[in-house]
């Protein structure tokens, strides 16, 4: 019962557009929230019926037959096109079946996240019209004022009207426009783990939704592709730890720190399945990725990990994409195989890092490899730094408390200590 | 013991989000579970918002809805408590008030 509401939304939404067409979008949505309501009326006394999805579909489906019945009589149809009449309740059964709703959710999922649309109206129309989200959801999800939210759907929705037909799925062209897909579900999806929502559970769920649209694409012949198969890996082996990367207070967790018991066992193995699916040559950037999140959610702990597969990985997607944080990542992965000395080198040589100036992991992974080193005062130096560019309240408690343990040490090993040691 | 009519009027859902909807359906499965548990439930139903009138000697018929939406009957409640207050205090976990809607609470009269 997890979410009925909301993910028989989005697919009563795809269903509906399909029936009424692009153009009736708004009304579509009516009908969903009708529905919806109805469901509510009905049920709230306690009778629920035993497959509430069916009921849901059954009435929205009566619905949009009522609606297409009147508009026909409000037109007058000549004889021989009403004669069709009787055709019209088997076309509209047809896209309420499990298989066409399936269907017509990836044809929603390639509408929303046409090229054309910037990516930000992209995740928040699948918010809005996939996932079930109200307009304040998205808000709360975005960090954003409602009203920015009304103004972005309703640019997009108007883009969705004018297109005038959702993709086809059999369309040769769709494997190109399946990467404007998988990137604006990333994109989803990084909003839940790296966003600056303090809470865990609206992260997390934005997570899931992104994985729960993945599988969709990954489960139907057009679309389970390589790509696909990859990016739904990479999710799940990053989601599998969201348990355990934030504390009590919605802190940031050191992956060092983190508590591997809780992280989600089931997910991971999903995403290993997965990844071995997505194998490609050559590898994509996001199969490496996914590889590098297999090697630690795989790792018993975190000194146990393959730090020098996790190097390889990296030099592999620095070939493909170099960019200076997949630098900065490779750099991290070396100091723990040849020691912080040699990370920090690469580090103050990074290629790009004038780039990174506003980044604020690239200096609290100098702090943390100074202070590894035992250069406490420049490890505080770094963490200042860090903190001051700390972008969510997780960052900046995180970067807080680095900054106090390298004080700590500073205070430790400084002057004054050394002279109370003499005496 | 005695027994009460709790009458539900108004309170609409359609400003709710599809997850607020869930919500308040499970709060609703939460409260007559309550009620149930400690026998005070005795039954129950949602109403249709149509059907029809009929008034008066002339018996005339007039179809429904019969009020504006916030004075609508959505349905009733039959319990059983201690004393009208006890059935009061009762009616107010009661989510149809988080949706600005109301209940009456009517003493059912005793043979």
């Amino acid at each position: 019962m997890d979410h009925l509401f909301r993910h028989e939304a989005g697919r009563l939404a795809a269903a509906l557009v399909r029936v009424l067409g692009p153009t009736n979008l708004d009304l579509a949505e009516d009908v969903v929230q009708e529905t919806l309501c109805h469901a509510l009326e009905v049920w709230k006394m306690g009778r629920v019926p035993d497959n509430p999805a069916a009921w849901l579909r059954a009435s929205a489906r009566n619905r949009a037959l009522d609606l297409l019945r009147r508009q026909r009589i409000r037109i007058r149809l000549a004889p021989e096109v009403a004669q069709l009449h009787g055709e019209l309740a088997p076309a509209v059964d047809a896209v309420f079946t499990e298989d066409a709703l399936r269907v017509e959710q990836l044809r929603m999922m390639f509408a929303c996240c046409d090229a054309r649309l910037q990516p930000a109206v992209q995740v928040a129309l699948v918010l809005k019209l996939l996932c079930g989200f109200g307009v304040d959801e998205v808000a709360q999800a975005f960090l954003a004022s409602p009203a920015a939210i009304e103004k972005r759907l309703a640019r997009g929705k108007t883009a969705l009207r004018r297109a005038g037909a959702l993709a086809d799925l059999s369309d040769p062209q769709l494997a190109r426009r399946l990467e404007a897909v998988l990137d604006a579900l990333y994109l989803l999806f990084n909003e839940g783990y790296h966003g600056a929502h303090p809470e865990l559970a609206v992260r997390a769920e934005l997570c899931a939704e992104a994985i729960r649209l993945v599988r969709l694409l990954a489960e139907d012949p057009a679309t389970a592709q390589p790509p696909t198969f990859a990016l739904l890996a990479l999710m799940c082996l990053h989601a599998a730890r969201l348990p355990g990367r934030l504390d009590a207070r919605g802190a940031l967790v050191p992956l060092e720190e983190q508590d591997r018991s809780a992280w989600d066992r089931a997910l991971a193995a999903e995403g290993a399945r997965w990844l071995s699916r997505a194998v490609s040559e050559p590898p994509t950037a996001l199969l490496l990725e996914a590889a590098i999140a297999a090697e630690h959610c795989f790792a018993p702990t975190f000194a146990a990990t393959d730090w020098r597969a996790i190097v390889t990985l990296y030099d592999a997607l620095y070939a493909q994409h170099p960019t200076p944080v997949v630098a900065l990542n490779r750099a991290i992965a070396l100091a723990q195989v040849d020691g912080p000395e040699r990370g920090l080198e690469e580090l103050q040589a990074l290629p790009g890092r004038d780039r990174l100036g506003r980044y604020p992991f690239y200096f609290a992974a100098l702090g943390e490899l100074h202070l590894r080193a035992g250069h406490a005062r420049e490890a505080a130096e770094e963490f200042r730094r860090a903190l001051r560019l700390a972008r969510s309240p997780a960052e900046r408690q995180h970067f807080q408390r680095k900054l106090a343990s390298a004080t700590e040490r500073t205070r430790m090993r400084g002057p004054g200590a050394v002279r109370t040691l003499r005496r | 013991m005695a027994d009460f009519l709790y009458v539900f009027r108004g309170g609409g859902y359609q400003q709710l989000s599809p997850e607020q909807m869930q919500k308040h359906m499970q709060a609703w499965g939460t409260w007559i579970g309550e009620l149930s548990k400690r026998g005070q439930f005795k039954g129950g139903d949602p109403l249709e918002p149509g059907g029809k009138q009929v008034k008066g000697k002339k018996k005339t018929v007039v179809d429904g809805p019969f009020a504006e939406a916030k004075d609508l009957v959505g349905g009733y409640l039959l319990v059983t408590a201690e004393s009208l207050d006890d059935a009061t205090e009762l009616a107010r976990g009661c989510p149809i008030l988080e949706v600005d809607g109301t209940v009456e609470v009517r003493p059912i009269r005793k043979m």
